[in-house]
């Protein structure tokens, strides 16, 4: 990603800033002009909970360049408690234990090192949901 | 509108083609389009690719390979969709003609994907998906397809091995295809005994990366006869060519479980052609994973909502079956250069319609259905054809 591009998504990657549709009301993430589910103007700025469940998730054996290092990682489909869903990577936990329906909450990791003269590009990932906290 | 026929076709065998660059591969197949038309000369070339610029360094591709074909101030423009790259030049082609503009145009679809380690290729590959908020998270294009398979398995209580049938079904057509990557057959133990790649996708539901060129000459379905020389049973007409678009990201679709492109896509396509289909004779599907064949299926009307897989057998996909797909190997045993599998796809339709598929011929094929897959499902597009 380029350095304009991880800043102009910052707070989407730091803090999962969505919107909720003032037609529809339904949460939206990322900010959109337009609303996936009404086509209406997309509305205010909404942060969500961060917390969700797996919907479905890999175990990566391969991986693209840059993401060698952290081989083999979990990726999930997380559908966050307020609707929408998010792909991202699962972490702190034993990748056998993973399963669909399993609860998560959002935290900040680094994502990938883009090399010495690169950027280091941190954002979500989804580690099980704590039992405290609630 | 007019109608629109194809009256030449070319490909190369597919594979690792370290020997020749991307712009031998496109001239290997136009070439022998050209050739199979009996013309030396068009009105345009459109190109389907998707990786030459990011894999290759090179972009302006249609007008070299125009330049190296000999097809000098010619129009020419590269159309890029992702993995349906080859299907949506075709379909520009196919709009070219239909409406008048050009009588003969070429549409060419070629990818050179070996000339790059294999990390800097699945990271290309990659960039069909939303690049902030799909790939930034580390995952490759065969991840994608296998968050869609994890979860259909869990959906359906489908068995991992229910999908073998799809490739076994591949490897027993491609064994017969001169162009075909990997011309051998493979059993259930193949399968089995398959390293994964992303779980629960293995080697086996996996095509693979490597280099294409195909080609066709589309001309007005009224002077189509005019160009068909001795070695063809006849022209092939294009009865249909249709093109849908679903969320980007596999995230934000309605369903994931349901590929929305390919039902509008396909039902546009047989108002269109004015079929259904029970009337398709056979069904040249993406099968870039194994579990795009059964959501393919399920989506263009074959299949009932989650009975997908239950296909996976010879009675129902062989070249004798109910409804043969992937007849000449497909995407996992012919290949996948991906800018080209529509195209390739398109020339064996016609290997089948004209009686030309030797061993893998469909008895009594009159219809014909291909259908390229952009991305993990975003763009789709189905054409029907018949003699």
């Amino acid at each position: 990603m380029s350095v304009a591009g991880a800043w102009r998504t910052r707070r989407q990657r730091y803090a999962l800033v969505g919107e909720i549709c003032p037609d529809c009301h339904r949460h939206i993430f990322p900010p959109r002009d337009v609303c996936p589910h009404c086509s209406q103007p997309a509305g205010p700025l909404h942060t969500l909970s961060g917390r969700g469940e797996v919907y479905s998730f890999t175990r990566m054996h391969h991986a693209p360049k840059g993401f060698e290092q952290q081989r083999p990682y979990a990726v999930a489909l997380v559908k966050l408690d307020e609707g929408p869903m998010v792909t991202a990577q699962l972490t702190d936990v034993d990748l056998q234990e993973i399963h669909i329906g399993m609860r998560v909450e959002m935290v900040t990791r680094k994502l990938k090192e883009e090399g010495e003269e690169g950027q280091i590009l941190y954002g979500y990932k989804f580690r099980p949901l704590m039992a405290t906290g609630d | 509108m007019r109608g629109v026929s194809i009256v030449g076709i070319g490909q190369i065998p597919v594979g690792e083609h370290w020997d020749q660059s991307i712009r031998h591969l496109a001239y290997g197949a136009v070439s022998a389009a050209m050739q199979d038309a009996n013309i030396d000369r068009a009105d345009a070339l459109y190109v389907g690719n998707m990786l030459s610029g990011i894999l290759l360094g090179q972009e302006h591709l249609a007008t070299l390979i125009a330049d190296f074909c000999g097809l000098r101030g010619i129009e020419a423009a590269k159309v890029e969709a992702a993995c349906a790259s080859g299907a949506a030049a075709l379909r520009m082609g196919y709009l070219a003609v239909a409406s008048g503009l050009h009588d003969v145009v070429l549409v060419a679809g070629v990818e050179k994907m070996t000339d790059t380690p294999s990390g800097s290729t699945t990271a290309a590959l990659a960039t069909a998906a939303d690049a902030e908020y799909e790939s930034a998270h580390g995952v490759t294009f065969v991840g994608l397809n296998a968050l869609i398979m994890q979860r259909y398995m869990y959906e359906y209580d489908v068995p991992m091995e229910a999908f073998a049938g799809f490739s076994i079904n591949a490897h027993r057509n491609g064994a017969h295809n001169p162009y075909a990557m990997f011309q051998r057959p493979i059993d259930l133990e193949t399968y089995r005994n398959a390293p994964m790649v992303a779980e629960p996708i293995n080697m086996m539901d996996s095509s693979p990366i490597c280099d294409g060129a195909a080609a066709v000459v589309l001309v007005p379905t009224d002077r189509a006869r005019e160009f068909v020389t001795g070695h063809h049973r006849g022209p092939v007409r294009i009865l249909a060519s249709a093109s849908a678009t679903d969320m980007l990201a596999i995230h934000d679709r309605r369903d994931p479980l349901f590929l929305e492109a390919a039902h509008l896509s396909s039902q546009k396509a047989y108002l269109q052609a004015g079929v259904g289909p029970e009337e398709i004779d056979f069904f040249e599907l993406h099968d870039a994973f194994t579990i795009m064949s059964a959501l393919s299926l399920e989506a263009t009307g074959f299949a009932r909502r989650g009975e997908g897989w239950r296909m996976a057998t010879e009675e129902e996909i062989g070249i004798r079956g109910r409804l043969p797909i992937t007849t000449m190997g497909g995407l996992k045993s012919r290949g996948h250069p991906v800018g080209a599998t529509g195209v390739y796809q398109v020339v064996e339709a016609v290997l089948q319609l004209t009686g030309q598929a030797g061993e893998n011929q469909v008895p009594d094929a009159r219809i014909g259905m291909t259908q390229n897959i952009g991305g993990s499902g975003a763009t789709i597009i189905t054409h029907i054809l018949a003699t």
